[in-house]
C-alpha cells in the first residue's frame, strides 16, 4: 500500500500561535484513518491546510503524487480531494439533489451556449447527472427528500448529505470532520455503516476527525492522535486506546487511573 | 419543419416573433400610442430587473450600479446608428429593412461593450464583499454617468439626441423573450446552479470543485449584457440618451423591482417590473392632477418626484410584511423546465 496523502513537516502559524507544528503522516490509499485530539488541538486546521483553504506556513503536502501546496482549493477538489464540514455547510435553499448536482458540476463538458440553448447533448448530460445523483441520495437514504430544500432536513440527514456531496466530486480521498457530531447513537450506527459501504463501493480513502469514541475504535483502522499540533501516538485504534499519553491528553493527569 | 422540432426554442422564437409583428403594425390598433410606450417601457425593465436579479438573486453579489450598464449598451448603440452611420428613421411599416438589421446588430454590440466593462467590473469585485461590493458598484454607475457627462461627441449633459425609432413592440418583446428564456435556460442548468452556489456558501461551493471567481464575474457579465442590450432598446425607443437616465435614482429602481419580485425569482422580477412601470406612470400622473395647496403660508407643489418617496415606503412595507418579496424564490410554472421523473 502507498501513500495517497503524505504530508511532511507542515508547521502553520495564526500570527504568533503555533496551530499545526512540525506534522508529518502518510494516509495509505484505502485506508479509514481517523485523527483525533482534545479540542482545540489542531484537528481541523490539518484539514483546511490540505484542503487549500489555508497555506502551511511551511511543510510539504503530496496527494497522490502531487504538491497541492499554493493550489487553489477548487483546484485540490478536482485533483481528487473531497471534504464534509464540522459546521455543515449546506446550500440551503436548494434541493437535496441540487446540492450533489453542484459537487459534480467541474466534471460537465456542456458549454455555457450549449447550457443557454439546450441542445441534445446537453439535455442528456443533464439527464445522466441527475440519475447520479440519484444513486448517491438512494446510498445515502434520502431519497424521499431528494426534492425537498436542503434547509427542511433534519441534521442527521444534512450530514449524510455532505458526505453524499462530497462523494459527488468523485474523490480518491474523502475528509469527514466530525460526521457524528449531533446525531443520535441509532444515526452514529447507520453512519458507520455507511462510512464502510462508501470506502467499499467507491473505492475511497476516508480520513475522518472525531470526538465520538465508539465510531473511531469501530470504523478506523488506523488512528494518529494529535495535542497541540504535535503527534502524540499512532497505529492500531485499540493499542492507541489504551496509551497513558493519550488518557492524559483527554482525561488530564492521573485520568488515567480511573 | 424537422429543424423545429429540434429545435423547439428556435421555434416559439419564430412563431413568436411572426405574431408580434403582427401586432405592432399599426394598422391594428388596439392599444393606444400612449399605452403602447408605457407597455414596452415595462418589457425593457423586465430586462434589466431580470439581468440584475441574476447578479444579486442569483449569483448573490450586490450591484447598484445596473443602469451603468446600459447606459454602456444605450450610448454605443445610439452613436452606431446615429452618429457613426446616420441612419434614417425607419418606415412605420418596414419590418425587415436594412437599417432595422443594422440597428440588431448595434444592440448586439452595445450588449457586447457592456459585457466588457462587467467583465472589468467583475474582477474587483472578488476581492469584495456585502457594502463594499455595493459602493464599489455605485461608484461605477456613477463614474459612468460622469464620463458621459463629459464626452462631447455623445453631447454631454444635453445627452445624445435625434436617435432614430428603432424600437418597436416587436423588437422589444423579441428581445424581451428571448434573454428570460435564455436566462431561464441558464438558471435551470449546471451552470446555473453553480451560480446559485456561489450565493448560498462560497466556501462549501469551492470545496466542491466550483470556480467561484469564475462564476461570480460570469454572472457580471451575462448581468452586464442584458442590461447593454435593454439600454440600447430603451434609447432606440425614447430617441433619447441622456446621462441622468442612467444615474443612481434609476438604479435603485430596478433594485426595488428585485426586491419586490424575490431575490432569485424571474417570474418576480417580470411581475415587479410591470406593476412598478404602471405604478410609476400612474403615480406620475395622479401627482401631476394635486393641486398645489396653501399649509401655513407655504405653498405646497406635490411634485412627480413624491413617487419615489411612494417607492421608500414600498420597499419597507416589503422588508416588513413579506421580506422574500412577491415571489420569494419560487418561479411560475411556464419558467421551470420539467426534469423527466423516473
Amino acid at each position: 500500500m502507498s501513500a495517497l496523502l503524505s504530508i511532511q513537516g507542515m508547521s502553520h502559524y495564526f500570527g504568533g500561535l503555533k496551530a499545526v507544528s512540525n506534522f508529518s503522516f502518510d494516509v495509505p490509499e484505502g485506508v479509514i484513518y481517523g485523527l483525533i485530539g482534545p479540542n482545540g488541538s489542531g484537528k481541523t486546521t490539518i484539514f483546511n491546510l490540505i484542503t487549500g483553504i489555508y497555506t502551511p506556513t511551511e511543510g510539504r503536502i503530496i496527494f497522490n503524487g502531487q504538491d497541492i501546496i499554493g493550489k487553489k482549493p477548487f483546484r485540490i477538489v478536482q485533483c481528487g480531494v473531497a471534504r464534509t464540514f464540522q459546521n455543515l455547510r449546506i446550500f440551503g435553499n436548494l434541493s437535496v439533489i441540487d446540492n450533489i448536482r453542484i459537487a459534480r458540476h467541474y466534471k460537465v463538458k456542456s458549454g455555457l451556449f450549449a447550457s443557454l440553448l439546450r441542445v441534445p447533448s446537453f439535455r442528456r448530460e443533464e439527464e445522466e447527472i441527475r440519475e447520479e445523483a440519484m444513486q448517491l441520495t438512494r446510498l445515502m437514504l434520502l431519497e424521499e427528500r431528494a426534492n425537498d430544500d436542503a434547509k427542511n432536513l433534519p441534521y442527521g440527514a444534512l450530514r449524510r448529505l455532505e458526505i453524499a456531496r462530497a462523494l459527488a466530486t468523485k474523490p480518491k480521498l474523502v475528509l469527514l470532520d466530525e460526521p457524528a457530531a449531533g446525531m443520535n447513537p441509532k444515526e452514529t450506527d447507520e453512519l458507520m455503516g455507511l462510512i464502510r459501504r462508501v470506502r467499499d463501493e467507491f473505492k475511497v480513502t476516508v480520513f475522518l476527525i472525531e470526538h465520538h469514541m465508539k465510531l473511531v475504535m469501530n470504523v478506523c483502522e488506523r488512528v494518529k492522535v494529535i495535542d497541540f499540533g504535535e503527534t502524540i501516538a499512532e497505529g492500531d485504534p485499540r493499542v492507541v486506546g489504551k496509551d497513558p499519553k493519550v488518557l492524559e491528553a483527554y482525561l488530564g493527569r492521573g485520568g488515567a487511573e480511573c | 419543419m424537422h429543424l423545429l422540432k429540434k429545435f423547439p426554442l428556435l421555434a416559439a422564437a419564430l412563431c413568436f416573433y411572426i405574431v408580434v409583428t403582427i401586432l405592432s403594425l399599426d394598422q391594428v390598433d388596439i392599444l393606444n400610442g400612449y399605452f403602447m410606450v408605457i407597455i414596452e417601457r415595462s418589457l425593457i425593465f423586465v430586462i434589466l430587473a431580470a439581468s440584475l436579479n441574476l447578479i444579486n438573486g442569483i449569483t448573490g453579489q450586490f450591484s447598484l450600479g445596473h443602469m451603468g450598464f446600459a447606459a454602456v449598451g444605450a450610448y454605443v448603440s445610439g452613436t452606431i446608428t446615429t452618429l457613426l452611420l446616420k441612419l434614417p428613421p425607419p418606415a412605420p411599416d418596414a419590418i425587415f429593412s436594412g437599417p432595422m438589421l443594422v440597428f440588431l446588430v448595434a444592440i448586439v454590440v452595445g450588449g457586447l461593450c457592456a459585457a466588457g466593462v462587467g467583465f472589468l467590473i467583475g474582477f474587483p469585485s472578488l476581492r469584495l464583499k456585502g457594502d463594499y461590493l455595493a459602493i464599489m458598484t455605485l461608484g461605477f454607475g456613477e463614474i459612468i454617468r460622469t464620463i458621459l457627462n463629459n464626452i462631447d461627441y455623445v453631447g454631454g449633459p444635453r445627452g445624445l439626441l435625434g436617435i432614430p425609432k428603432f424600437s418597436n413592440f416587436g423588437v422589444i418583446t423579441l428581445f424581451t423573450f428571448l434573454i428570460i428564456v435564455l436566462l431561464r435556460n441558464l438558471v435551470q442548468s449546471s451552470h446555473g446552479r453553480a451560480l446559485l452556489s456561489v450565493r448560498e456558501n462560497e466556501l462549501a461551493s469551492e470545496l466542491c470543485g466550483v470556480d467561484t471567481t469564475k462564476y461570480k464575474v460570469l454572472g457580471f457579465v451575462i448581468g452586464a449584457f442584458c442590461a447593454g442590450i435593454a439600454g440600447g432598446l430603451l434609447a432606440h425607443l425614447l430617441q433619447l440618451a441622456h446621462p441622468t437616465q442612467y444615474g443612481f435614482l434609476p438604479s435603485t429602481l430596478l433594485l426595488i423591482m428585485v426586491y419586490a419580485g424575490g431575490m432569485g425569482s424571474l417570474t418576480g422580477s417580470i411581475l415587479a417590473a410591470f406593476s412598478l412601470t404602471f405604478l410609476t406612470e400612474g403615480l406620475r400622473v395622479a401627482f401631476d392632477n394635486i393641486p398645489s395647496f396653501n399649509l401655513g403660508g407655504t405653498m405646497v407643489r406635490v411634485g412627480t418626484e413624491w413617487v419615489m418617496v411612494i417607492y421608500a415606503v414600498l420597499l419597507i412595507l416589503i422588508m416588513l410584511f413579506r421580506t422574500e418579496g412577491i415571489m420569494g424564490m419560487r418561479e411560475a410554472k411556464l419558467l421551470i423546465i420539467g426534469e423527466k421523473k423516473k
